[in-house]
């Protein structure tokens, strides 16, 4: 049963891709262009250390804050999960060298105000379409701080909807949330209830909810939801 | 004749000699028929006129002229004749009119018939034949068929209400109107058959109203039937085939499905009368009379299942009120005559089934409904499914208290079996038979093997192994209990000197068959200490791998009582022994004396004592002398105590399982769900939700009926754990994890 699970394999620190720095005949034929891009990733480079614990070598919870505090943005914006997902980061609160570097360049930015400028062009990105599904299971899987953890506690699955979905889908964020707190049959939610949640909002009418059928395959807990939400209404 | 050219004139009059003739013929004067010479005449004259070149070549002229031939002599003969006539007259002077007019066109295509060959094929026009039919038709038919309608329909209503009519003469008018269709069937449907369908349908639709009022159930469908027949009759008499299954249909649906319900839910006499009566005739007639009309036995299917429904219901209610309406110490004294109505229900119902219907389908199923209904009522907080297994267990508790005879045990058993396929709880029933095996096995003496097990086997053939493993299991550990004994009571004469120095039997039970008891770390009387440790030794020669709890709460012991008026053998349950055999060290006790020798729990010595000391029997004397134990009281031997039996066994006061079993059982239903859709899962692969559910229900169906809420917790939960996943492109799908 061991299994994969949707989100890549974490903690045990395998790389999904390969440093672009390692040595590789590549280097034989640098050009000025990439010696200029070399210069770049020392930039990027020092600014990540100018952040990071130095005994751990990482940026922590306390870097975060203080790299949110220079970009004068909250630490729990939304836009700062988004620059997670850029980087494709593990663990929560953490970012290392690797996923830094991976960021960063992939937004053409090597020092903060750059990095502070270049969020509203993100944050458009991240809301495409066909990028927001990917966005949105990462942000559950990122909120998986144990190991094998599997499904987040409610109170925590309410703030990530509303930080993730809220600005979107306000209503049936609200309705939900609300829903969920007086509820008791759940005492967490998994990746599975967690995207069906998203293809809800998607794909069925709201408030009237005339389109859904619970015999469809949508999770229980939706059922249930829509079961409380019709009988609040009439 | 010559190579000269016939002229037209001439030509035409030797033809005009041969009509006059013809004329003469059919008007019926006294006329020498044609000689073959006289044809051979008149058939060349036509061939001659038709050869010659041009402009004497007279095909098309002669064309005219017999078509001229023909109108003239409808209009000047045939239309007189039918002005003046009335109904039955005037059908009969078209009729002959009419054969006069095809004889009439038989002999002229006869003679003209070169016209045939040639002529109409290079001119595109009417055949002669069809030429002679529509002169007719638009001469005569055209004027008269409403008339001709008209008096044709009168003369069906007429037969209809019991009058003798000239069936031949409608026959005969009535293959006009085919005719008149030159190949088609629209002149005889358009100008006959549809009105006489609607003059039908409301003859049928009055005379219906009228019966269903007047007339008894049977009544009304012999008449029907008659009807029918009468119907069918009239087509083949004088209505063209092809109008059969329309007036059919439209008698039948007059007759037999607009007043359906009403007809068979008669007060006196439908559906419940017959059943009531036993009228087979009736019953058969019924079903006989609805086959032939489509869709037809599910409207008597439904009355039927109404019925039965009606009647089962009507039993569970009785049983509820008897029930209700007396104190409950007579446990299940009504349930039983329940079951026992609800199976001669079923009896009678499943005869009706071979005997009156065919055993058709729709009445099979019909009959399942109606028995799903009524069989999974909860009967004064009973559910149906705890009443199915106390009547097999009162049936198999020596017979029950009438002495059955073998066989009627057996088919008593297997008609229980069947009755459980319409109980959707089956594991309920399991769970409640298997509490009541484990009763009869361990305290039931002379339990009957062979039911036992044909019981058991008859239940794992309908409803499959896991139903009854465990309980073949039950009954497995009983029979070589017997044969552990055995080697045990020579383990003892062997080692005389372990003997215990009491006659003591041990049954040991495999966990996970039996159902789960209570443990209790009771102290032993110092004489069964012994005995526990003497069996431990020989249990211990025979495995070694195996660890035995003792559950002293399913023992007996037969413990003399010395009483002073006569010594009296009791029969009570070693925790009630444990009780007792403190009096032997110690003529009072308090109650927290007893608590602290015995380590009873409160609940369960208060109810020990109660049966010592304050029910039927008073073996122990309590002070004060109340009702109830309390935790102050004390308890002394009671040597005045006694009875006029020699043996008496102590009862222990029922406990009520019920609660615990659906407990029990709820409990266990998501492991049976969790087990299908794995089951199902690793099997498919990738599947779609509703097939998943429906699949899921009809594996379980068996052992019960999950509801879909259930079924998609279960999904939920194993989504968690991985062993499946929802399909990434395909919402409404879900793949198997390996």
């Amino acid at each position: 049963m061991m299994r994969r699970s949707a989100c890549a394999s974490k903690k045990t620190g395998q790389p999904n891709s390969t440093n672009p720095i390692s040595c590789s005949p590549s280097d034989l034929f640098r050009t000025a262009s990439s010696k200029a891009s070399s210069k770049e990733m020392e930039r990027i480079d020092n600014l990540f250390y100018s952040f990071a614990n130095r005994s751990s070598g990482m940026i922590d919870p306390e870097g975060i804050e203080s790299l949110c505090s220079d970009m004068e943005v909250d630490h729990t914006d939304v836009r700062i999960l988004m620059l997670a997902w850029k980087m494709k980061a593990e663990k929560q609160g953490y970012f290392n060298l690797e996923e830094w570097r991976r960021g960063l360049k992939a937004l053409r930015v090597d020092t903060v105000s750059k990095l502070r400028k270049a969020l509203p062009e993100l944050e458009k990105e991240v809301r495409r379409p066909s990028n927001f599904v990917d966005f949105y299971s990462y942000s559950f899987c990122y909120c998986l701080t144990e190991e094998k953890q599997k499904s987040i506690d409610i109170e925590s699955i309410c703030q990530l909807l509303d930080l993730v979905l809220g600005s979107q889908f306000r209503a049936q964020v609200d309705y939900f949330i609300e829903y969920l707190k007086i509820q008791s049959d759940y005492k967490v939610i998994n990746l599975d209830q967690w995207m069906g949640f998203f293809r809800f909002c998607n794909e069925i009418s709201f408030p009237d909810l005339s389109n859904y059928d619970p015999d469809l395959a949508w999770p229980l807990v939706l059922d249930n939801f829509v079961e409380w939400m019709q009988a609040k209404q009439s | 004749m010559g190579c000269e050219n016939i002229e037209f004139d001439q030509g035409w009059g030797e033809m005009e000699k041969g009509i006059e003739k013809l004329k003469r013929i059919l008007a019926g004067e006294k006329e020498t028929p044609f000689t073959s010479r006289e044809y051979m005449t008149l058939y060349t004259t036509i061939y001659n006129m038709c050869n010659q070149k041009a402009p004497h070549d007279y095909s098309e002229q002669l064309y005219d002229k017999y078509k001229k031939t023909l109108d003239e002599y409808i209009t000047s003969i045939v239309l007189p004749s039918l002005k003046d006539k009335h109904d039955e007259f005037m059908l009969r002077e078209l009729v002959e009119r009419w054969l006069n007019h095809k004889i009439m066109v038989k002999w002229l295509t006869r003679f003209f018939h070169y016209l045939d060959r040639y002529f109409i094929i290079q001119k595109s026009v009417p055949a002669l034949n069809e030429v002679g039919t529509t002169c007719f038709l638009n001469l005569v038919y055209e004027d008269v068929h409403p008339t001709i309608q008209d008096i044709v329909l009168s003369l069906i209503d007429k037969e209809r209400e019991g009058d003798q009519i000239d069936r031949a003469l409608l026959k005969n008018a009535l293959e006009i109107f085919v005719e008149m269709g030159l190949g088609q069937m629209n002149r005889y449907q358009d100008d006959f058959e549809a009105r006489f369908l609607q003059e039908t349908t409301n003859y049928y639709s009055r005379k219906a109203s009228k019966w269903i009022e007047e007339d008894s159930c049977p009544d009304y469908l012999l008449k029907s039937e008659e009807c029918l027949k009468k119907e069918v009759d009239r087509v083949s008499s004088y209505l063209h085939s092809s109008s059969e299954t329309k007036l059919i249909k439209k008698v039948q649906h007059e007759l037999l499905v607009v007043y359906v319900n009403q007809l068979l839910e008669k007060e006196d006499s439908g559906i419940k009368v017959l059943f009531r009566d036993d009228k087979v005739d009736d019953l058969s007639r019924t079903y006989r009379v609805y086959n032939k009309i489509s869709q037809g036995l599910d409207l008597v299917a439904n009355v039927f299942k109404q019925h039965v429904t009606i009647e089962g219901t009507a039993f569970v209610q009785q049983a509820e009120e008897a029930t209700s309406n007396q104190a409950s110490n007579t446990p299940g004294g009504h349930e039983q005559v329940l079951v026992k109505n609800i199976l001669e229900l079923h009896d009678n119902y499943m005869t009706y089934l071979n005997s009156c219907f065919q055993n058709h389908n729709l009445f099979q199923k019909a009959l399942k409904e109606a028995f799903e209904v009524f069989c999974n009522k909860t009967v004064n907080g009973s559910p149906s499914a705890e009443i199915l297994a106390s009547f097999a267990d009162h049936i198999l508790r020596k017979g029950g208290s009438e002495k059955l005879s073998d066989e009627v045990i057996e088919e008593t058993l297997e008609k229980v079996v069947k009755l459980l396929q319409y109980v959707i709880d089956k594991d309920v029933f399991a769970e409640f038979y298997r509490k009541k095996l484990a009763r009869r096995l361990l305290f039931d003496r002379g339990t009957n093997d062979d039911h036992e097990r044909s019981i058991l086997s008859k239940l794992k053939q309908q409803f499959g192994a896991p139903l009854t493993s465990k309980m073949e299991g039950m009954v497995t550990d009983v029979v070589l209990a017997k044969e552990h004994q055995s080697s045990f009571q020579e383990y003892l004469r062997n080692n005389p000197d372990v003997h215990p120095g009491l006659d003591f039997t041990v049954t040991v039970l495999t966990t996970g068959f039996w159902p789960s008891y209570k443990w209790f770390d009771l102290s032993l009387p110092s004489e069964m200490v012994k005995c526990v440790k003497v069996f431990k030794g020989f249990y211990e020669t025979k495995t070694k791998h195996r660890k035995l709890t003792w559950i002293f709460s399913l023992g007996t012991s037969h413990i003399n009582g010395k009483f002073e008026p006569k010594p009296i053998e009791l029969i009570v349950s070693t925790h009630q022994a444990a009780v007792l055999l403190l009096f032997n060290a110690s003529e009072r006790l308090s109650y927290s004396e007893i608590v602290a020798q015995l380590n009873l729990a409160h609940d369960d010595l208060i109810r020990l004592l109660h049966t010592l000391s304050c029910a039927k029997y008073k073996i122990l004397n309590k002070e004060p002398s109340s009702k109830s134990i309390s935790q102050s009281d004390s308890f002394k031997f009671n040597p005045n105590f006694t009875d006029k039996m020699r043996r008496i066994k102590v009862p222990l006061p029922p406990v009520d399982e019920r609660k615990k079993v659906i407990e029990d059982v709820d409990k266990d239903r998501p492991y049976a769900i969790d087990a299908a859709i794995v089951r199902i899962m690793k099997s498919r692969k990738v599947i779609t939700h509703q097939q998943l559910i429906s699949e899921t229900i009809e594996q379980l169906s068996r052992m019960f009926k999950p509801n879909i809420k259930a079924i998609k917790k279960r999904i939920e939960d194993l989504i968690t754990r991985d062993y499946i996943e929802r399909d990434r492109d395909n919402s409404h799908m879900f793949r198997y994890l390996a």
